[in-house]
């Protein structure tokens, strides 16, 4: 196999529509996401940024176009394929396996996301230097369920982070945070952004994308209406008038 | 081996050594009779809570599979004399094909409607088989049992000791998947379908491998049923009972662990034989559903839940 050129895109998402009945949800998408870049996804609320998110990941099924990941066509590979392949998520709303601790959610991923069949004791190690890094060390035998909010929203990158990913995707990973916790999770992804992992960030938060992003896209109704640098996009009339509502 | 795995292998090896003690020492028929029933349950329960414990998908085919058990030994026996292993391993194998087509046309549907499917996988067989001639039709069919195997002097008290090894195996089996990767799979499922795939769980494959091991168990534990019986008919064979009972058994045992259900069905099926002696085996199910209502409201995670819970709030209570 060729690596491939330095330029060539992650991902790249061409012409991709998703409708919901008489809805179209996403029109005609294109965006390609460069290595190892930063990438903020904007918008007003039902503009389909999770739905894009979803047609990435897999879970929802696409009308039309192409999702294309390190050169190989994804389009029609089920969700745990893609996350086998490098695409890993975390949940607006957060969705832990309830009825596992912290630990042995990640052990899920590791099980069955991370390819090299690493010894149990191994994946242990893999698992805590994972908790350890995200600061949920202490609460590794604690069941998901007694989690607070910011953990639980650790709890969804470090699983995430277990798939061994090479796109992490994190949808809203923020909301709902205290501005403390706020940073505490940027700093969490920009420290992942410093190891090779391509992120593409959803957030509502505006310092937060400003702060992250090396590039920032923003749809409405399901179109992008911009796309560029953070303070480019955030000039832009048309992203104000979808924000401000004019 | 880990220490736990010693003690399981020593516990297995002690019940199959006093199932056959029993049936060198005791000479009364009865016990062989009602323990042949109480084992049967144990291993469809221990089945039943492969897929519907572990994955969470209910499924009321119990009676699919235990009469499509029955009359694949049926069949074999009547066309070739089939011996009591050749019928088991083959009603086992029709088990496994069964579970993989019924999860192959309805794993996809969530939740209600895959048990509402599977009640109708029920009366799409029994109905088939009441209108096969060949095995007896809707008036059933005597069967003529061979003569026993050494060193057994019985042919109840030999059925027995196979359903022993039955329950040894289905136990062994899910005891197995519990701390296995496949364990995990499933119960990550159970807790959340697309968080499960996200996390890179073949979802869909999982479900079919608990569906196919579980249905293979099934239909084995209803293989020496006909022999049993010496008799067999599709309304017995097929009874919802079945269905409703394994149920019961593995919800009020609990289905988190694999002792669960086994303990659910030493329960319950003792309580019903004892009702079957003492008052009228019509009294079962009423007894099965108050106590099916009294543990839904009290313990809704079964007896296993309940001992977790004690022992988790002593632990607490220490700490």
């Amino acid at each position: 196999m060729m690596p491939p050129e330095p330029q060539a895109p992650l991902l790249r998402i061409s012409a991709l529509t998703k409708r919901f009945g008489g809805f179209t949800a996403l029109d005609s998408v294109s965006v390609d996401i460069r290595p190892g870049e930063r990438f903020g996804l904007i918008g007003p609320n039902g503009s389909g940024k999770t739905t894009l998110i979803n047609c990435i990941s897999g879970a929802f099924r696409t009308e039309a176009g192409t999702v294309v990941f390190r050169d190989e066509d994804i389009t029609r590979l089920q969700p745990h394929m893609r996350t086998r392949r490098g695409i890993a998520r975390s949940f607006q709303i957060p969705r832990p396996f309830r009825s596992m601790t912290v630990a042995e959610n990640l052990m899920v991923a590791l099980d069955f996301a991370a390819n090299e069949l690493a010894s149990v004791a191994h994946r242990r190690e893999t698992m805590m230097s994972i908790l350890t890094r995200m600061g949920l060390a202490s609460k590794a035998n604690v069941s998901a369920t007694k989690l607070s909010q910011v953990e639980l929203r650790k709890m969804e990158l470090a699983r995430a982070m277990a798939t061994h990913p090479k796109l992490l995707i994190s949808d809203e990973a923020m909301a709902g945070l205290s501005s403390s916790e706020v940073d505490e999770v940027l700093d969490l992804l920009m420290s992942l952004a410093d190891q090779d992992i391509t992120i593409i960030m959803i957030e509502h938060i505006m310092q937060a994308v400003m702060r992250f992003s090396d590039r920032v896209m923003c749809l409405d109704a399901g179109k992008i209406i911009a796309i560029g640098t953070p303070t480019e996009v955030m000039a832009n009339q048309r992203v104000q008038e979808a924000y401000l509502g004019t | 081996m880990n220490r736990n795995g010693i003690f399981f292998w020593i516990g297995t090896a002690l019940f199959l050594g006093a199932a056959l003690l029993m049936t060198q020492v005791i000479g009364n028929q009865y016990p062989f009779f009602a323990g042949y029933v109480i084992l049967q349950f144990m291993v469809l329960a221990v089945a039943w809570s492969i897929l519907g414990g572990y994955a969470g998908y209910v499924n009321f085919g119990t009676s699919a599979f235990f009469g499509m058990g029955v009359y694949t030994a049926v069949f074999l026996f009547k066309s070739f004399g089939a011996p009591l292993a050749a019928q088991i391993a083959a009603a086992a194998a029709v088990g496994a094909v069964m579970g993989f087509a019924l999860g192959l046309l309805t794993l996809r549907m969530q939740g209600i409607f895959f048990s509402i499917a599977t009640i109708a996988l029920t009366i799409v067989i029994e109905t088939s088989i009441t209108n096969w001639r060949y095995v007896g039709g809707a008036a059933g069919i005597q069967l003529q049992r061979p003569l026993v195997t050494e060193p057994f002097n019985n042919y109840v008290q030999m059925l027995f000791f196979v359903q022993a090894l039955l329950v040894v195996l289905a136990v062994a089996i899910s005891r197995y998947i519990q701390n296995s990767w496949m364990g995990r799979g499933l119960q990550a499922l159970k807790d959340d379908e697309l968080a499960a795939e996200c996390t890179g769980v073949p979802t869909l494959r999982l479900k079919l491998m608990a569906c196919v091991i579980s249905g293979a168990l099934m239909c084995a534990a209803g293989a020496p049923a006909a022999m049993y019986l010496q008799y067999a008919d599709p309304s017995s064979a097929f009874n919802l009972n079945y269905s409703v009972s394994v149920l019961a058994m593995s919800l009020i045992g609990g289905t988190a662990h694999w002792a669960g259900p086994v303990v659910g069905a030493i329960l319950l099926g003792t309580t019903q034989q004892l009702l079957t002696v003492t008052i009228s085996s019509e009294v079962n199910v009423l007894v099965l559903g108050m106590m099916l209502v009294v543990f839904v409201v009290a313990a809704p995670e079964g007896i296993i839940g309940l001992i977790r819970k004690v022992r988790r709030n002593r632990n607490g209570g220490e700490a």
